[in-house]
């Protein structure tokens, strides 16, 4: 079982070098741009995207083509800003496409701004990615010598620019609307919704934000029309997705499947199994933010709906799978302690919750922790579900919640047991006090 | 002074975008360059360029993870320790890292050198254990290869 036998994205592994202009022309690099700019209207990209069924693949999975086709025609400007502020625990698929296939997103994101009439696009990378940003950069700068992007292209007056900003550490920055506040020079803090990006987004003008690898899919569907991309995927999730694969396996790495067809099953044994020889006992389906699926769902087949029918998401797609040897009350600290440093601070329920949540963590590892801890993260859960302005607090909730629905008795033994205390998760705390950046709380 | 040693890549960024106050982090960044860090005299520079008091400017080099707002090694090493990092044995490999430069994660080495920092996901988690040095990635790392790199670094 090996996925896709041409992959639509990650298209360095058929065709090397595909990151170079040249490469990516020869292989049909821009044949979508340039048909949709000399013989397209932008209504009908927009209705071929429609048509094609996409959904964000940034995580919310919400249809790109009726999400574009909220700008108003009769404002300007008007914004494409591309979100490439991947920091999710366990995704790395956009880095893959900006390093390897940067012209893919380029023209993707082309072909948004010209579907919605914008002459302005941002793609935002997160601070970390200067190294691959730098072969983004290098393919826009190809593309405007060639006439791909400036002004009055192919003859035609349409004009369209493209510029990379670069976030500097904030996970909170992939909330669209805390990355528009970063993008306009302000601390990464989520707005008030409504009213939302769509009408009101960059400096206040109509916006489209859309993920990395929501766009690269969009020049297939240009080109060769939203039928044939449909032939990939099932009716409610169509197309293709890349999968990031981490943790316990035998070959981490990005894998391109059509949606519906396979289940994490299928996922586990295309990444070659268990790496430790130990049977894996659980996954995290979309990082850290996800609800955890144990072993016994992993026939569930990889498409939105399918994962929701097992009280889970599909999410980003970055599935971090668990060995039996992995201590969930372990795993959830790791968790909640990535949320607490990522909070950002707006609001209490979120910035105290998560702070509440490592300090009971913290007490369970150190193996001063009680049975009545368990109760006490549950009451700490309650006082942030459903009270936050954007989901990093629901996010930072469903370690604790899933671990403790499905792995309760993880927490037990750790309390009975006594398995905190041990000189690794000692030396794992004391680093904690002392390790990150310092200005570590947003 | 910013303005007249990168008077240039300045203007570059303020082309970028429509508005002053959105030069403010790639304006931070020149000045991280230029500094080694964000220092008060360059919160000041970046706030007389965009027009900002410098209290915003402060506020936005406090928010971000990736701004230093003390002096660091010559060479900072970024080493992830997030969960999918750990499962790989990141873990341990920080623990190692510390031995090796004689110091904990978020100190610099007494010759000024080597800054360590142990970090959130940097989006390799494929090649972990991993480390960002200077913002390149260095992956499927192993205590030899690091006391390798730190031999060179040190050297």
């Amino acid at each position: 079982m090996t996925g896709m036998e041409k992959h639509l994205l990650l298209r360095d592994l058929d065709v090397p070098n595909i990151r170079e202009l040249a490469v990516y022309m020869a292989n049909d690099g821009y044949a979508a741009w340039k048909k949709a700019v000399t013989s397209m209207k932008g209504e009908e990209v927009l209705a071929a995207v429609k048509d094609s069924g996409l959904r964000g693949r940034g995580g919310a999975g919400f249809p790109a083509g009726l999400k574009w086709s909220f700008i108003p025609k009769d404002v300007f400007p008007k914004y494409v800003v591309v979100n490439g502020d991947e920091s999710e625990p366990g995704t790395f698929k956009d880095h893959a496409l900006v390093r390897n296939n940067p012209h893919q997103v380029i023209e993707g994101t082309a072909l948004c701004a010209y579907a919605i009439g914008s002459n302005l696009a941002y793609i935002y990378l997160r601070g970390e990615f200067s190294e691959p940003g730098k072969e983004l950069e290098k393919a826009l700068a190809d593309a405007y010598a060639n006439g791909l992007l400036g002004t009055n292209l192919m003859g035609t007056g349409y004009s369209l620019d493209i510029r990379v900003h670069y976030g500097a550490g904030a996970y909170i920055c992939g909330e669209e609307s805390a990355l528009l506040e970063s993008l306009e020079g302000r601390i990464g803090q989520p707005r008030l919704k409504p009213p939302f990006p769509a009408t009101n987004g960059l400096y206040n003008k109509p916006t489209v934000i859309n993920n990395v690898e929501t766009l690269a899919n969009v020049p297939w569907i240009v080109l060769n029309g939203a039928a044939w991309y449909r032939q990939f995927g099932t009716e409610k999730s169509s197309g293709v997705k890349l999968f990031s694969v981490s943790g316990h396996v035998k070959n981490p790495g990005n894998y391109e499947l059509p949606l519906g067809k396979y289940s994490i099953q299928d996922l586990l044994d295309m990444a070659g199994g268990s790496s430790t020889g130990r049977p894996i006992r659980a996954v995290l389906p979309a990082g850290s933010s996800s609800p955890i699926i144990p072993a016994v769902n992993f026939g569930a087949k990889l498409d939105y709906e399918s994962m929701a029918g097992i009280g889970s998401v599909l999410g980003s797609c970055s599935f971090i799978f668990m060995d039996d040897s992995v201590d969930m009350v372990w795993a959830a600290r790791k968790m909640i302690r990535f949320f607490k440093h990522e909070s950002c601070g707006k609001c209490t329920p979120c910035r105290e919750g998560t702070y509440w949540a490592l300090k009971l963590y913290n007490k369970l590892l150190s193996g001063e922790g009680t049975l009545a801890d368990i109760d006490m993260i549950g009451e700490v859960n309650k006082q942030i579900i459903g009270k936050c302005f954007c989901p990093l607090g629901e996010f930072a909730t469903s370690s604790m919640t899933f671990t403790l629905k499905h792995f309760k008795q993880d927490y037990i033994d750790f309390i009975e047991k006594k398995k905190g205390g041990t000189p690794e998760y000692k030396a794992e705390l004391a680093r904690d006090t002392h390790g990150h950046h310092a200005q570590a709380a947003h | 002074m910013l303005r007249t040693n990168r008077a240039a890549d300045i203007e570059k960024v303020l082309a970028k975008y429509p508005t002053k106050r959105s030069a403010v982090m790639p304006l931070l960044n020149l000045a991280q360059e230029e500094y080694g860090y964000c220092s008060p005299e360059a919160i000041r520079e970046v706030a007389a360029i965009c027009d900002l008091d410098p209290t915003e400017v402060k506020s936005v080099v406090g928010f971000y993870t990736m701004y230093y707002e003390e002096k660091v090694g010559t060479t900072v090493i970024d080493v992830c320790d997030d969960l999918p990092c750990a499962l790989r044995g990141a873990d341990g490999f920080i623990a190692h890292c510390e031995r090796k430069l004689g110091i904990k994660a978020g100190e610099t080495t007494a010759n000024g050198k080597i800054t360590l920092h142990s970090v959130m996901c940097v989006a390799a988690c494929n090649r972990a254990p991993v480390a960002q040095v200077n913002g390149a990635y260095r992956y499927d790392l192993t205590p030899e290869t690091f006391d390798q790199m730190v031999d060179e670094l040190q050297k």
